[in-house]
């Protein structure tokens, strides 16, 4: 059996799993909880290859100490990549385990078996089990190729729906998030921002500062206070905010013409996917385009950001720096971190503790930099960040705005023959040190230091940044896809959850609706009809078959929309319905949707995952959009950047496919079809196609009048 | 800051002293001066529901209750629902709203569930046998970022079901210093 890479990366198995304490089985994932449930799927596979009940195992949270580097928890790729990991690290386990046991019994490995730790011989205990044996040394191997893992066939586990680990905690208030915790010492650190991002401090100003008050820190454009209570530390940020005296500079886009702007900036062009037919085009008949885009979206966290570290100045005169945090990549936070401020990595220590989710890159990173410089100030001091709900609306990074632009061309019996895509886009990847610079906002705001440089979008593909899901997965003979990547960013951008799939998605099924249209065919048949891929088809067919598709009824303002993807063109398929009320404005009454995603080990994480990123998908598509003038961001509450709420939220019904093939993750495939689906159940409904996200009144109305 | 003064509060049924300058959020004070991580924080504006507790029985925000008109009142978090002596927490200890979110695995990330739970309570106390569109009603004042609503709504229906009118601890729980 081929290692899995991040096996083969990280190949001591001592990294991965200890046998500690007695009769317990601790796992080291690299990848990080943060409520999308990978921790409880990550111990089933654990349990099921090392024959150990569940409830032995427990999940170590991430360190840069101990934990394998396995980059930033994102992609939706913890099951394949640490679950893969972790299944033959656990199966190797077991079996130097049952052959150390052999060798005490005299017997071969294949007479013996695990019962839940203990080692048994012809079903009988042999009084030697994982804990008795001894761990360290038995793990000191590094991984290598050798016994399989176990079939799925024989699963008992793995594959059954396992209550989440992490629920009874959060659900009787024990503390269990980054916010929750307090060290001894600590201390409380507030950051003033500019007014805006291109703003540079002139003058802290003078102030009176409240009892408690313990430093201020003031380096170039980043200002900011440390107190002995988090209280005092928030009225102290207020003086210093009133205060500080600003130069403020007109710097972003006006948002009335965001398109114009997206289609006017110097770009990074880059041919995607190319399939040549030359004899395509004389088969056309039928030609179509259109435009389709989608606003900056926030991530918008239920909880602000927040960190902690510590900095320590060492008897060698080095600086040690140790931070909690909430980073979806604490490996990679530590090497931006140390290479920002002029230390080797290794003089730092990240880690992981739980945050609220994050959604893709949010400002916990920032927030783990602006512990750090507020530390430095006050060495040996555990120093605690949080920041406001109005900064991390603010000032976190934001999904970025996009357009698509599409043409296609229909031959006579009304098959696709052409497909164009044009992607315009800032880049997803502003992750802490894509690219060679930190892109930490704090060290950003430093003296001297220069502006966070527009983001990148990694290789272009079909599976990456703004072109992700930029490719149809339907059969057409010529085809070309472009990504035009903006080289400004008047607006910090990074990865939202599925990237530049929700647009691309959204605009791909949307056309693909106008397209049956003028071929005169159902969407449903019409998709079939281009897709030879049995995956593909089955989910179409299961999501129609159990939401009544061909008895549907629209009528009196109802209307039904179909949308299918596969996430990324290589991960898992999903097929959506939605079922709208809708004239000016859109009521969401139900979503329908049908995926697969391999072989699943928890069934009823999957089903959450795929609810949860259908009704965040609803709300971006409904109601989402970042608001700003010429200076700076102006959603930064509640009220300015609206969520659907629990009275606006659909019925969602989920079905999981079954499948033998590799497993994939769930967390990211329904934003992009729950997006075309609800686009195509508004146009069946109010009779006029939206091209623009968010569908709200403002954009229907003025598709009504442009039509 | 102002002048500190102390200030008397019945939190979980239990009579405290606190000093804090009068103007301090109520979350702050449960949170830091009493060390209850159940509320959380998540705006500072009444705005997402994170922070919900129970004040004389009504679900409401507590970051923008000041501390000195918590005074007088009973206020409950999620940490004084469980029911008292009934075994340890994750087991049958549990109000049955908690028990319900951990049954329907009700949560993704599950910053925001305390304040549901408490929004879900209040509920059932005034209306033990709600239909769908008044649980979702309740909830209205409590955002999800993760999208786990109709979860949620299905667990405080099923707490309803569970716990007919008059046997569920929500009562002395809304209550406070219930004797």
């Amino acid at each position: 059996m081929t290692l899995s890479p991040s096996l083969a990366a990280n190949p001591d198995l001592h990294r991965w799993l200890s046998f500690a304490p007695a009769g317990r089985v601790t796992i080291h994932p690299g990848k990080v909880e943060y409520g999308q449930g990978v921790w409880t799927a990550l111990a089933q596979i654990a349990a099921e290859e090392l024959d150990v009940a569940l409830d032995r195992v427990e999940v170590a949270p991430v360190s840069t100490d101990t934990s394998p580097d396995e980059g930033v928890t994102s992609g939706s790729r913890s099951i394949e990549d640490c679950g893969g990991a972790l299944r033959q690290a656990c199966a190797q386990a077991r079996a130097a385990f049952l052959a150390a046991a052999a060798a005490k019994l005299g017997t071969g490995p294949a007479a013996l078996a695990v019962r839940d730790g203990e080692i048994c011989q012809d079903g009988t205990g042999t009084g030697l089990s994982y804990w008795s044996l001894g761990g360290p040394s038995l793990l000191g191997a590094a991984a290598a190729e050798g016994p399989a893992a176990k079939p799925a066939s024989r699963w008992s586990v793995a594959g059954r729906s396992a209550p989440r680990l992490d629920l009874p905690d959060k659900a009787t208030g024990r503390p269990r998030f980054l916010h929750d915790l307090v060290l001894p010492g600590m201390v409380f650190g507030r950051v003033i921002r500019p007014p805006g991002p291109a703003a540079t401090l002139d003058e802290a100003g003078a102030v009176d500062l409240p009892d408690g008050v313990l430093a201020t820190v003031r380096d170039g454009s980043f200002l900011g206070v440390l107190a002995s209570q988090d209280r005092i530390a928030v009225a102290a940020a207020a003086r210093l905010a009133a205060a500080a005296r600003w130069t403020v500079r007109e710097s972003l886009p006006d948002e009335r013409g965001l398109k114009g702007f997206l289609l006017s900036q110097p770009t990074e062009d880059q041919a995607v996917e190319r399939r040549d037919d030359p004899a395509a085009a004389a088969r056309v008949r039928h030609t179509r385009q259109a435009e389709f885009s989608r606003p900056f979206i926030a991530h918008a966290s239920m909880a602000p950001s927040c960190a902690i570290a510590r900095w320590d100045e060492g008897a060698d005169g080095m600086a040690r720096i140790t931070v909690w945090a909430h980073s979806q990549g604490p490996f990679p936070l530590r090497r931006a971190l140390a290479a920002g401020l002029g230390l080797d990595q290794a003089q730092v220590t990240v880690h992981h503790v739980e945050g609220a989710g994050v959604y893709g890159h949010n400002a916990s990173d920032d927030a783990a930099a602006d512990a750090v410089l507020l530390a430095r100030r006050l060495p040996g001091r555990p120093v605690r960040v949080l920041w406001s709900r109005e900064d991390e609306l603010g000032w976190g990074p934001v999904g970025p705005a996009m357009v698509a632009r599409l043409s296609a061309g229909l031959d006579e019996a009304g098959r696709i023959q052409t497909w164009r895509q044009d992607v315009w886009s800032n880049g997803f990847l502003g992750r802490p040190g894509i690219g060679g610079t930190p892109r930490l906002l704090g060290l950003s705001h430093l003296a001297g230091a220069a502006p966070i440089p527009a983001a990148p979008d990694g290789e272009p593909s079909g599976a990456m940044g703004a072109t992700r899901n930029a490719v149809p997965a339907y059969d057409i003979p010529d085809l070309a896809v472009t990504r035009h990547r903006l080289l400004t960013m008047p607006i910090r951008t990074s990865s939202l959850r599925s990237l530049g799939a929700f647009l691309n998605v959204f605009a791909i099924e949307s056309f693909l609706d106008e397209l049956a249209e003028v071929a005169g065919a159902d969407p449903a048949e019409f998709r079939l009809a281009h897709l030879s891929d049995p995956r593909a088809r089955r989910v179409i067919e299961e999501v129609t078959g159990f939401a009544g598709w061909a008895g549907r009824s629209p009528a009196g303002g109802t209307g039904f929309g179909l949308a299918f993807a596969r996430y990324k063109g290589t991960s898992g398929y999903c097929a959506a319905v939605a079922e709208v009320a809708a004239d000016t404005s859109v009521t969401l009454r139900r979503l329908w949707l049908a995926v697969d995603v391999g072989r699943v080990i928890n069934p009823d994480g999957v089903v959450n995952q795929v609810e949860g990123g259908a009704l965040q998908s609803a709300s971006w598509a409904l109601r989402e959009r970042v608001r700003f003038d010429r200076t700076r961001i102006t959603s930064v509450t509640w009220d300015s950047y609206p969520i659907l709420r629990f009275t606006e939220m659909p019925e969602v019904a989920v079905r999981i496919v079954a499948s033998d093939q590799p497993p994939v993750g769930a967390g990211e495939l329904a934003q992009g079809p729950v997006a075309g689906a609800i686009g195509n159940a508004v146009a069946d409904a109010a009779g006029v196609r939206v091209r623009d996200l968010p569908l709200t009144t403002e954009q229907i109305t003025r598709a009504i009048e442009e039509a | 800051m102002g002048s500190v003064n102390h200030w008397r509060l019945t939190v979980n049924g239990t009579e405290q002293t606190v000093s804090a300058e009068p103007g301090t959020p109520l979350l702050d004070v449960l949170r830091h001066d009493l060390g209850l991580a159940g509320p959380r924080f998540g705006c500072g504006m009444g705005l997402c529901g994170a922070c919900f507790v129970l004040i004389d029985g009504q679900a409401r925000s507590s970051c923008d209750v000041p501390v000195w008109a918590a005074e007088g009142t009973a206020v409950t978090t999620v940490e004084g629902l469980a029911m008292k002596g009934a075994g340890e927490a994750g087991g049958g200890g549990l109000h049955p709203v908690q028990q319900a979110v951990l049954d329907e695995q009700a949560a993704q990330c599950g910053y925001c569930i305390s304040g549901m739970i408490m929004s879900g309570v209040a509920l059932l106390q005034r209306n033990p046998a709600p239909s769908e569109p008044e649980v979702r009603a309740a909830l209205d004042g409590n955002l999800c970022r993760c999208g786990t609503h109709q979860r949620i709504v299905r667990a405080v229906l099923r707490a309803a079901a569970a716990a007919p009118a008059g046997t569920t601890p929500a009562g002395a729980a809304a209550g406070g210093a219930a004797e």
